[in-house]
């Protein structure tokens, strides 16, 4: 069975708000949620600030300041970050050679794309254990995981 | 106090960042007998080597988004690798996440071509930009 992520409507409008907002340059931020028996449960959004200010565009950073404030903020809400998300402007919504470079697996990596404004396509990505290549997880919108 | 032939026990705390427990054993944190960072990252990697390809590079560098804090002080600003620990200090490793939706070369690939059909749209009245436009039809 494949893997398979849990969004409530509220997440999944927040993350495609936030990629829009910030267009055309990339937008960030962590996925603080749950892991359950057979798949994971994105309890709220936490968007982030994109340190990259050389290339926005292309490109975004989380310090690991604020990857610590993040889990600081899951702790507070008895969840943990379960993954990251960001957006791709005018770019499909996979991820590029130096997504895999710079990720670890067990996190979902949601990227959402943005096409001249508009939020399009969105999917979630897990890295493999070998770090070689990316698989899809699927993306359910949902209230709960359990209803 | 110490006692001749006594050594001195160095215990420090690795706490392992949830992604990376699966290679762990699932385990939170482990305890080492480490003097220095790179000491602990050592012995921690030699335990569990399953963890070694996700925090060092091929050539045995630490990746570039991986970093380690003593306590709450960001090697980097101390003596990185060689940052002494002392008994009771915790380790930390958080990642810093990056990414983007194209590689820099790609993405100046792409603006070179933005820019020539800017040019090209300028001359799109002339014979030359007729032909240019007829390219697209063949």
């Amino acid at each position: 069975m494949s893997a398979r992520i849990y969004l409530p409507p509220a997440a999944d409008a927040q993350i495609r708000a936030h990629a829009a907002e910030t267009y055309p340059y990339e937008c960030c931020g962590a996925l603080l949620g749950r892991e359950l028996d057979r798949c994971r449960e994105v309890l709220a959004p936490f968007p982030l600030i994109n340190r990259r200010d050389d290339s926005p565009r292309n490109r975004f950073s989380v310090t690991s300041d604020d990857v610590r404030a993040a889990e600081k903020a899951a702790r507070a809400g008895g969840c943990e970050v379960i993954g990251w998300y960001h957006s791709h402007p005018d770019h499909p919504s996979r991820p590029s050679e130096f997504d895999r470079q710079h990720a670890w697996p067990w996190y979902s990596y949601i990227i959402v794309s943005v096409a001249e404004g508009t939020p399009k396509e969105m999917n979630s990505w897990r890295l493999s254990d070998d770090r070689v290549q990316f698989s899809l997880e699927e993306i359910e919108v949902k209230l709960q995981a359990s209803a | 106090m110490m006692f001749r032939g006594e050594t001195l026990k160095m215990s420090v705390k690795v706490i392992i960042p949830t992604p990376l427990r699966p290679y762990a054993d699932k385990r939170e944190s482990v305890q080492f007998e480490a003097k220095t960072v790179a000491e602990a990252l050592d012995r921690l990697t030699k335990q569990y080597v399953e963890l070694r390809k996700h925090l060092y590079t091929d050539d045995g560098k630490i990746r570039s988004f991986v970093n380690v804090y003593v306590n709450d002080e960001d090697i980097r600003y101390l003596l990185k690798e060689n940052t002494p620990t002392k008994d009771g200090d915790t380790i930390s490793i958080v990642p810093s996440i990056a990414g983007g939706s194209a590689s820099i070369a790609v993405a100046q690939l792409r603006n070179c071509f933005r820019l020539k059909c800017a040019f090209n749209l300028k001359r799109l009245g002339s014979i030359e930009g007729i032909r240019w436009r007829q390219s697209f039809i063949l």
